[in-house]
């Protein structure tokens, strides 16, 4: 946003990103304390990936970095999403 | 990134060392991602004994431990901004809350982990080898597995700040050579990421 030198981030940026992955763990604790069954595990697992990329977005920068460290980290999350799918099918269908 | 302020004799590049941060991040994010996978085939395959052993941990300390580990998370994350501000001072204060925060992390996994001693849940107890079920020790092994990587790179990460807290009070940390205290960031980060999915996958679910 401001000069190509360093982007440096305002604090209140940093203490609206805390305050939402606060929310998003006692929201977390909630929605699991209920009997959902199965659909706890994906509940949980949502709030934890918002809570990821918030981290990754704003504490991590990657929101003020150059595009092609993005698409790194992108890649090494397809690859881990790539290894779970192909686990789970041998598991699923041995 | 690009900085010009190259010293005399030491060679700086900020953008390189950044790219060096993330492919180790990387290979980190993999390693726990392989230790999620094993979690999530035997949690598939011993569904009641996962949701029985996970009811043993305590939410509270778990709760406490990711609140914290979320604070000094963005204190850690400003004191980039304020050493980008030339507040040495700040900056160094910012450090220290940090490392003072994972350390109570730390002493909180010790009475947690002792607590769990005391009952007789430990890899190769006695007890849990009478008393549990093949899926509950496997539950706790994973528990002490993960938990006791995570500690580790808790630990490694307060080491690296410290080096950096002690390079900033030298001086050659400084607006622009910021890199090891923004890799130090990024680590602190990854270790506060990784605790982001522990703490719902042993702690919560159930």
């Amino acid at each position: 946003m401001s000069e190509e030198k360093h982007h440096i981030v305002p604090y209140r940026v940093y203490v609206f990103v805390l305050l939402a992955l606060l929310a998003l763990t006692f929201a977390s604790i909630g929605i699991t304390s209920i009997e959902l069954g199965e659909f706890t595990v994906a509940a949980a697992l949502i709030f934890a990936c918002v809570k990821t990329f918030l981290v990754l977005t704003y504490f991590m920068h990657l929101k003020y970095d150059k595009k092609y460290i993005v698409a790194m980290v992108i890649f090494v999350f397809a690859i881990f999403f790539a290894v779970i799918v192909i686990t789970f099918l041998d598991y699923l269908y041995r | 990134m690009e900085q010009n302020a190259h010293g005399a004799h030491t060679h700086y590049d900020a953008e390189a060392s950044k790219i060096g941060m993330w492919l180790f991040i990387s290979t980190e994010l993999l390693l726990f991602g392989g230790l999620f996978i094993v979690y999530s085939i035997y949690r598939y395959l011993n569904a009641d004994a996962f949701h029985l052993a996970g009811e043993e941990l305590n939410i509270t300390i778990g709760a406490i431990n990711t609140v914290l580990l979320l604070v000094s998370s963005m204190t850690i994350a400003m004191s980039t901004s304020t050493l980008q501000l030339k507040k040495k001072g700040a900056t160094l204060g910012l450090l220290a809350v940090t490392i003072i925060i994972g350390l109570v992390f730390l002493v909180n996994k010790y009475f947690e982990w002792g607590t769990k001693f005391e009952h007789g849940i430990f890899p190769g107890s006695e007890h849990m080898l009478n008393e549990f079920s093949q899926g509950e020790i496997l539950f706790f092994g994973l528990y002490f597995v993960m938990t006791g990587l995570h500690a580790l790179h808790i630990i490694v990460g307060l080491i690296v700040i410290l080096f950096a807290v002690v390079r900033i009070q030298k001086g050659t940390v400084h607006e622009n050579r910021a890199a090891l205290l923004e890799n130090a960031g990024l680590y602190w980060h990854l270790v506060d990421l990784i605790w982001i999915f522990l703490f719902p996958l042993f702690y919560l679910i159930h």
